[in-house]
């Protein structure tokens, strides 16, 4: 895995940069595989990824081929939309979806046809199916399970509350008497009790 | 000799954890002041020896000492002097012996500033950390060592990674670490607490001021890193939902969570089991960020001395101290006797119900983050999470977080009344009606539910002071009364106040940048001008200007407004000469709190440069309101109640009429 994972960096270094890169990597092989991964890491130039030829005439379409590209992964790349890279392939579908939002096809068509064309790794938002469960079950799950917690915990003590005493009359009378006579603030309150 | 003398005191500093790790543990169980009194001294050496390390590692880079792999690995005599300095932490070995420095700089602090800890839970804390030290030292010493010699020197370094090459490289790691590490003082509190069994109000008192500066360093720390990638990355983003980004973003969130939990111990003595986790958990948290970034599992453009035998390495510590101290937690916690009791609508109440939405947000995170990893290691399935996975799961655990944030200041302890808390936030509520109805009548585009966005955080910004003007019934007493609540007040309801504040900025910031920015991906041939939100802007053609360690190829644009020249921005591409590898930068032309965006491409066979141009308004509020909430910690910081520490038992309720309400 991890394997795969530097193997992916070093894909990026000869996919999204010129020629000049591949000189200086050679020159320091005997540092081992670490630096070139650590020269790879690092290496892309970011610049302006959707170039200005690209672009769809029809303001509204492009405005759709702009969305639908920050939702697709730039396979080479690391973790880059496919408008936010250089890399030559990012180009390519850049142009793909362009393709097809001008013939026709909506959104999801567009999304479905990539997908099954370079498998589900292609999507940053990776479609709720089985496998992905548990990805978007989460963190709605454990806000979800809190809050239901909190209130029902909230709801069993409104329940209890009325079988606690309650002042009598003659005890209500006291303490209006001394909250009276000690004023705001009074020695009688606990600390850390709120003042206002 | 230096170089040596830097490794010789890195040993030295093993030895003194190790034994700061094992003395002073076991005189606290045997009840020996002696050797639980050998704790501070040996902290305080610890961070001296480690200091001249990194003092020697410092020179050797300053000297441009080519004998040391590490500074030819990542220095260049050509390099200007502040990245001599800031390089030394820009690379693997090095910034973990930052970490490492910063690591025995709290354990230093707590040994000095430490005084009236009592003395069992000051040795335990010390020896926990020392534990944490000891790995550490071993990982540098082991697998990292920054003072390797290399035969024959080269006369010649490979210089820095230009990407590194920027003054946020001498700002952002260390404010990052101090953020990071600094909730080792939390974890080393919390298993002190659980090995001894017991916690009061006491600790919690001790444990917030480590946590709070932790807390502020990380998010200055994040927010310096978001806008290094903004100006640097060419691509006008802020925040890109990278592996490491997330790495440092969750330890903010569960810190956040347990700066909240561990108010709730201070003051009621409830919640103890859970803020002992969330200590656990939040540095937990931090280390799997080092692991992150470090191991290289997970492709990111941060990712850096991607080792996989280190990566391991880092794995075993983070599975020996948070399967340590969990399974600790777990034996233990238990035994915990729990606090006050509280009603569901209570200040209590509101905290407990901000550390449900804070946990939901981490978990969000996490899971965005390690869930391809994990997925693909258990079925071999490869799945990107991005971007818009975040967006639609942390945005809408936030979002609420934020509009709840406010009422929790106006509720009392124990009981507290929701309908006079909402009474306090008529004010706010109206003011975000009206600005919600005037951004969504007067300014075009952007989505519908932008102009709530804004709502949204004008209501957090000004809900945060109600609070105060509450507590100082401004506006309802007369003006001198108010003032002299005013002077009262205990300086940490303003920070709380601002803290929140700075989030409702921050809120705004990131809305209205990403709602309302305009952009346009052009051609220019010298002369050309283009039209951007209101601005005239002319492509005055490429210059060459030469760097220190680089050459450059300058585009110059002048910025007109209504026909008078407003600006100029000129965005570069660089060309360094060590690693031939050339680096866009960005040029900005900053417009109050907004800011004229630009980046260039290669210039085009036809004459013409290609330039990507955004407009931003308001983008300077993302990282403004990271400011404010760290001013607001500094506030908290500066309290009375935390300057004089944890009072003895005793002492520990001086003058109730006076005690602060948080």
């Amino acid at each position: 895995m991890v394997q795969r994972a530097s193997l992916l960096m070093l894909r990026s270094l000869g996919a999204s940069r010129g020629v000049s890169k591949h000189a200086a990597p050679l020159r320091r092989l005997y540092l081992g595989a670490a630096l070139v991964v650590l020269a790879a890491a690092f290496d892309f130039v970011p610049a302006l990824a959707v170039q200005p030829g690209e672009q769809l005439q029809d303001p509204k379409l492009e405005a759709r081929a702009r969305a639908l590209g920050e939702e697709l992964r730039c396979m080479v790349c690391q973790n880059q939309s496919i408008d936010d890279s250089d890399a030559p392939l990012a180009k390519d579908l850049r142009l793909l979806v362009r393709e097809r939002v001008k013939t026709g096809d909506s959104d999801d068509e567009v999304l479905a046809f990539l997908t099954a064309r370079y498998g589900e790794f292609v999507l940053l938002r990776p479609r709720l199916r089985g496998e992905t469960l548990l990805l978007w079950g989460l963190a709605p799950a454990i806000l979800g399970i809190g809050l239901v917690g909190y209130l029902v915990w909230a709801f069993r003590r409104r329940k209890e509350r009325p079988s606690a005493p309650s002042l009598s009359e003659a005890e209500r009378k006291r303490l209006e008497a001394l909250l009276a006579a000690g004023g705001e603030g009074g020695a009688a309150n606990p600390p850390g009790s709120r003042l206002t | 000799m230096i170089a040596e003398t830097g490794h010789y005191a890195l040993v030295l500093a093993l030895a003194l954890a190790i034994l700061q790790s094992v003395l002073p543990v076991w005189g606290a169980r045997a009840r020996d002041a002696t050797l639980m009194g050998l704790a501070s001294p040996l902290a305080v050496a610890q961070f001296v020896l480690v200091a001249i390390s990194f003092a020697a590692l410092t020179h050797a880079y300053v000297t441009s000492d080519f004998s040391l792999l590490n500074v030819v690995e990542n220095s260049h005599s050509a390099k200007p002097l502040v990245y001599k300095f800031s390089g030394v932490w820009g690379n693997h070995e090095g910034s973990l012996l930052l970490w490492v420095l910063i690591l025995v700089l709290f354990g230093a602090l707590v040994a000095v500033f430490g005084r009236n800890l009592p003395q069992r839970l000051k040795a335990d804390v010390l020896g926990v950390q020392a534990m944490i030290s000891t790995a550490f030292l071993l990982f540098v010493l082991v697998t990292s060592n920054p003072f390797a010699r290399v035969a024959p020197a080269p006369i010649e370094g490979q210089d820095l990674n230009p990407l590194l090459q920027d003054p946020g490289l001498a700002i952002h790691p260390p404010l990052l670490y101090l953020g990071y590490v600094g909730f080792s003082m939390a974890f080393s509190f919390a298993v002190a607490a659980l090995i001894e069994g017991k916690i009061d109000a006491a600790w919690a008192r001790w444990v917030r001021p480590w946590t709070l500066t932790a807390w502020g360093f990380l998010t200055l720390g994040i927010a310096m890193g978001s806008y290094w990638a903004y100006y640097e990355l060419g691509w006008g983003g802020f925040w890109f939902w990278d592996p490491v980004e997330n790495a440092s973003l969750m330890p903010w969130l569960s810190g956040t969570a347990l700066l909240h939990s561990a108010v709730v111990m201070e003051k009621r003595e409830a919640l103890k089991v859970w803020t002992i986790l969330l200590a656990l958990l939040t540095f937990a948290l931090s280390l799997l960020g080092t692991f992150l970034v470090r191991s290289g599992v997970l492709t990111s453009v941060h990712a850096f001395a991607v080792d996989p035998a280190r990566g391991v390495a880092i794995l075993i510590i983070l599975t020996v101290f948070v399967g340590g101290s969990l399974t600790l937690y777990a034996l233990r916690a238990p035994a915990l006797k729990q606090g006050g009791v509280f009603s569901p609508v209570s200040r209590e109440g509101a905290l407990v119900v901000n550390n449900i939405f804070l946990t939901a947000a981490t978990a969000a995170v996490f899971v965005g983050t390690l869930y391809p990893l994990a997925l693909e290691a258990a079925t071999g399935e490869k799945i990107s999470v991005g971007p818009p996975f975040f967006n639609s799961t942390f945005g809408p655990i936030m979002l609420p977080l934020m509009l709840i944030m406010p009422f929790g200041p106006l509720l009392a302890w124990k009981r507290g009344d929701i309908g006079r808390a909402a009474r306090g936030l008529v004010a706010a509520f109206g003011i975000a009606i009206v600005a919600t109805c005037l951004v969504a009548g007067f300014v075009r585009g952007g989505p519908t539910l932008a102009p709530i966005g804004i709502g949204i955080g004008l209501f957090a910004i000004c809900g945060a002071f109600a609070e105060i003007v509450e507590r100082t019934k401004l506006f309802r007493a007369p003006a001198a009364d108010s003032l002299a609540r005013l002077k009262g007040l205990p300086t940490s309801s303003w920070g709380a106040a601002f803290a929140h504040a700075g989030m409702g900025v921050t809120l705004i910031g990131v809305v209205a940048a990403s709602a309302w920015s305009s952009e346009k991906v052009v051609a220019l041939k010298p002369g050309e001008t283009v039209a951007l939100s209101g601005f005239e802007l002319t492509f005055d053609g490429l210059r060459e200007r030469p760097g220190p360690n680089y050459a450059s190829s300058v585009a110059h644009l002048t910025v007109r407004e209504g026909g008078r020249v407003v600006a100029t921005v000129e965005p570069a591409r660089r060309i360094y000469r060590a690693r031939r590898m050339d680096l866009a930068e960005s040029g900005i032309a900053t417009f109050g709190l907004s800011q004229l965006y630009a980046a260039t491409a290669e210039a085009r066979t036809d004459g013409a440069t290609g330039l990507r141009l955004q407009y931003k308004p308001l983008v300077l509020l993302i990282w403004l309101g990271a400011v404010v909430m760290a001013f607001g910690a500094t506030l908290s910081l500066a309290d009375r109640r935390l300057r004089v520490g944890a009072p003895r038992k005793a002492a520990a309720r001086p003058a109730p009429a006076l005690q602060p309400a948080e």
